[in-house]
């Protein structure tokens, strides 16, 4: 257990070594800070003190280094567009996303398994038949679109819900609804074949023979041993979430660290870039490890 | 109908709605059983004897399930007539029911504690500690051993015999009127078979349930049965007192069924045995050891686990030699490394004087083709998607020298007429065929290489009776018709009684004893040996007048 956690955790550092790398330099061949952030009409000996002071005026593979060492120090860098500490900048956008993230994967999750349950215990039945209806929707309804047509009709038109932003609680519900489409139709999906194959297993005819209650037999044997692969997919899908819902978080104004993470890059903020590309990385692996732990005590066939 | 009956299942017609015709699974049949009575339903597979005792239980869904005509009483109640709660307050307290692989129809996620537990707490019989201390009580009872602490152990932490145990356990926890077993021993070896056997007629002994065993097994029907029922094709064809039944059969089917037993009586059993004198030695086997190297444990003390472990045997031309085992002997291991499949950690196998373990990959190849193999699962063996006649004709197409192309069609007809089947057989996939059908095309394939020697793991343990014995027979026949030599590996000792010319008995992975078939049976020298023939079950009316 101990030993595979200590693997788990020297693999994650060299994935997350190797992401920084390249992020590093990909990010510097969006092009040079400076045509951004210093007027137009700037002399060059101003972008060449504007380079200096950022250390943009070394070789790039020195500024790799560079980096690298800062790192060790756990000094990430300055913001270049808010001069502070491009990972206190991360660190502030960051829980705006796991907020609208745990509440979206939480709610869409026991929905989808509430759901998805229903519909395999009477399949072919027109609860079935509404429910795979609405989560095939669901899963392959384009969220930007759902946005913008929910903008569009509940704060433009009905006037009921704000366009975007943050503050009351009815800030919450749209982008929450947004983010919760996919994962829930994915997961009803997932829940009811695995909750139809639970149904037919052979413990579930011994549990009949035993004279359980049928609620029993469904959430109490079938749910249970269904659980397995929801968790794989909801896994997956909440990794997406932390991962910061780019479109969503745009398009809502909500200032999580995907929103962050499209702003910097489109201001060549290296630094914040790389803070950011961090936080998901490090928030993803313990993630991962949370969801491997899940299985054990899901199914003690599982040991590490 | 006596006051003692409990249960009367009168004309039930059970249907199974499909794309077409609805498939008749059970047609008119009519039982009834007594309180400490034992009822046996003894049929093949298909025959409909486990839908009508799972109709019983209200098991079956429906749709697809259609029960057409029919009533069934309990204790003078029509069980059809009642609702979901007074059903369920039948199963589990009332009437309980065993099945055949405890390890699928326990749930592999809970303790087998709470299993036990949730007859109690879903019947109104105790909960919490109460229920925890009467789990135990039944483990211990049902003999599982140290049971307060196996009592937190999930499903698979448990040996085969000890899950059908804990099954026991759980449909005997509220002392039901009847407990139904479906081929309740069916995946268990010999020995295991016969403590659970035993354990269950000490129960029925002391609770005075009335039992009904669902069977395929004669030898375990007429160990169990006080009547009998044998059912064919969805029909009752024969009903009576057990012994009555097995010593003067009035169906023919049943006629079949008593004839085909392996080890009925030994005189009048059809001798299977190679008649030639057996030739030269073609398979040497000498120390062949197989270890594996287990994982560490906590403190770093590694374990050997040895699996076969140093044995020498030979085998002749035109010879059969049965290896007889249980799971866990080492007898499959032996196959596996003999062709090539598993690398032995020591010793050496001499095949037409040649080393098996130094061949280079070319005289491999020559090698396989002299030695083939038969499974025991022939539908697992075979791809579905391909005809019977590329599934033959492949070896010719890895072997090249065997046969020119233009001679393939003929020669799988020949063969499929070798094995008895049909030339037009070669058009269709091995799911339009039975399990007795597609063993003979595993055979036919064995043979369209010309191989010298015939490795059959289990080759006819997953087949019905009346199956098995054609099978074997086909083999007999072949052996005389083409000097073949025979490695024939089972758990079963009847089956080969009358095959093997010589047998060898394994455990643990070493042989116990080896010796002239004949010899072997008749007086056999060590304990295991002669605890495995007894360990075939006895017809009870024999062992009750002792």
């Amino acid at each position: 257990m101990i030993t595979y956690l200590g693997r788990r955790a020297f693999h994650s550092i060299l994935s997350v070594i190797g992401l920084l790398t390249l992020v590093f330099f990909l990010t510097r061949l969006t092009g040079d800070p400076s045509a951004l952030y210093l007027p137009l009409d700037s002399t060059a000996e101003a972008r060449a003190a504007f380079a200096r002071l950022n250390g943009l005026d070394q070789p790039i593979h020195w500024q790799f280094v560079e980096y690298l060492r800062d790192l060790l120090q756990l000094d990430f860098g300055e913001s270049l567009r808010q001069n502070r500490s491009a990972m206190q900048v991360a660190l502030e956008a960051f829980p705006e996303t796991l907020k609208l993230a745990v509440v979206a994967i939480t709610l869409s999750t026991a929905l989808a398994i509430l759901v998805g349950s229903l519909a395999a215990a009477r399949p072919g039945s027109m609860f079935d038949r509404v429910a795979s209806l609405v989560s095939l929707a669901g899963a392959s309804a384009p969220d930007f679109w759902v946005a913008i047509v929910g903008i569009l009709v509940f704060a433009v038109g009905l006037g009921v819900l704000p366009t975007s932003g943050t503050g009351s609680w009815a800030h919450w519900i749209m982008p929450t609804f947004v983010l919760m489409l996919r994962p829930f139709g994915l997961l009803v999906q997932v829940v009811r074949g695995t909750m139809l194959s639970a149904l037919a297993s052979p413990y579930i005819k011994t549990a009949r023979a035993k004279g359980l209650p049928r609620q029993k037999i469904i959430f109490g044997h079938a749910l249970r041993n269904s659980l397995l692969p929801v968790v794989t997919v909801a896994g997956d899908l909440a990794t997406s979430l932390v991962n910061g819902a780019v479109v969503v978080e745009s398009i809502f104004g909500w200032p999580g660290i995907g929103k962050l993470m499209i702003d910097s890059i489109i201001q060549r903020d290296f630094a914040v870039v790389q803070s950011t590309i961090l936080v998901t990385a490090t928030a993803i692996f313990i993630l991962n490890i949370a969801i491997d732990l899940l299985y054990a005590v899901l199914d003690p066939r599982i040991r590490y | 109908m006596s006051n003692a009956t409990i249960l009367k299942v009168e004309g039930l017609t059970v249907d199974f709605l499909s794309d077409d015709e609805p498939l008749r699974a059970v047609n008119d049949v009519s039982f009834h059983v007594s309180r400490g009575e034992t009822l046996v339903i003894l049929g093949e597979s298909g025959s409909g004897k486990s839908v009508s005792t799972s109709t019983v239980m209200d098991l079956i869904d429906c749709p697809p399930g259609d029960i057409v005509a029919g009533s069934c009483y309990f204790d003078g109640v029509e069980l059809s007539g009642l609702g979901a709660e007074a059903r369920r307050a039948i199963n589990g307290r009332r009437i309980a029911m065993i099945f055949q692989d405890p390890l699928a129809y326990l749930n592999p996620v809970y303790t087998v504690g709470r299993q036990i537990e949730e007859v109690y707490e879903s019947h109104g019989e105790g909960t919490g500690k109460n229920a925890r201390a009467k789990t135990i009580e039944l483990l211990r009872r049902v003999g599982i051993p140290e049971p307060e602490n196996r009592v937190e152990f999930y499903p698979h932490q448990f040996s085969g015999g000890q899950r059908q145990r804990v099954m026991i356990a759980m449909a005997i926890a509220l002392k039901p009127d009847i407990l139904i077993a479906d081929e309740p021993t069916t995946a268990l070896d010999v020995s295991v078979q016969a403590q659970i056997l035993d354990l269950l007629r000490d129960l029925q002994r002391e609770t005075g349930m009335a039992l009904i065993m669902i069977t395929h097994d004669l030898e375990v029907a007429a160990s169990m049965a006080d009547r009998i029922i044998v059912m064919n094709g969805g029909k009752v064809v024969e009903t009576g007192i057990a012994k009555a039944v097995f010593s003067n059969p009035q169906h023919a089917y049943t006629r079949r069924l008593i004839a085909a037993l392996p080890h009925g009586n030994a005189a009048e059993a059809p001798n299977r045995r190679s008649t030639a004198i057996a030739g030269e030695t073609l398979l040497k086997v000498e120390h062949l050891t197989k270890h594996y190297e287990l994982a560490s444990g906590a403190f770093g003390s590694k374990r050997t686990f040895k699996a076969v472990d140093d044995i020498s045997f030979e085998v002749r031309r035109g010879e059969t030699l049965g290896i007889v085992g249980e799971s866990g002997s080492g007898k499959s291991s032996v196959a596996r490394m003999l062709l090539g499949l598993n690398a032995p950690s020591a010793g050496k196998a001499v095949f037409a004087g040649e080393n098996i373990f130094d061949m280079n990959e070319k005289r491999l190849m020559a090698f396989r083709r002299k030695v083939q193999m038969v499974f025991q699962d022939p539908y697992g063996s075979m791809n579905p998607r391909m005809r019977v006649y590329s599934i033959i004709s492949e070896p010719w197409v890895i072997h090249r020298d065997i046969l020119p192309k233009n001679r393939w069609k003929a020669r799988v007809a020949e063969l499929l007429e070798l094995v008895g089947l049909l030339p037009e057989h070669a058009e269709r996939y091995p799911h339009q065929f039975s399990g007795g059908q597609r063993q003979r095309i595993a055979i036919a394939r064995a043979l369209a290489s010309e191989p010298e020697l015939i490795v059959c793991d289990e080759a006819v343990s997953a087949l019905d009776v009346s199956i098995q014995a054609q099978v074997i027979d086909l083999l007999a026949d072949l052996r005389t018709r083409l000097g073949l030599s025979y490695i024939f590996i089972t758990h079963d000792l009847p089956i080969v009684r009358h095959f093997a010319d010589r047998i060898m008995v394994m455990k643990d992975g070493r042989i116990v004893e080896e010796g002239q078939t004949a010899a072997l049976f008749g007086a056999p020298r060590h304990d295991y040996t002669q605890s495995l023939l007894q360990a075939v079950p006895k017809p009870k009316w024999l062992t009750q007048a002792q």
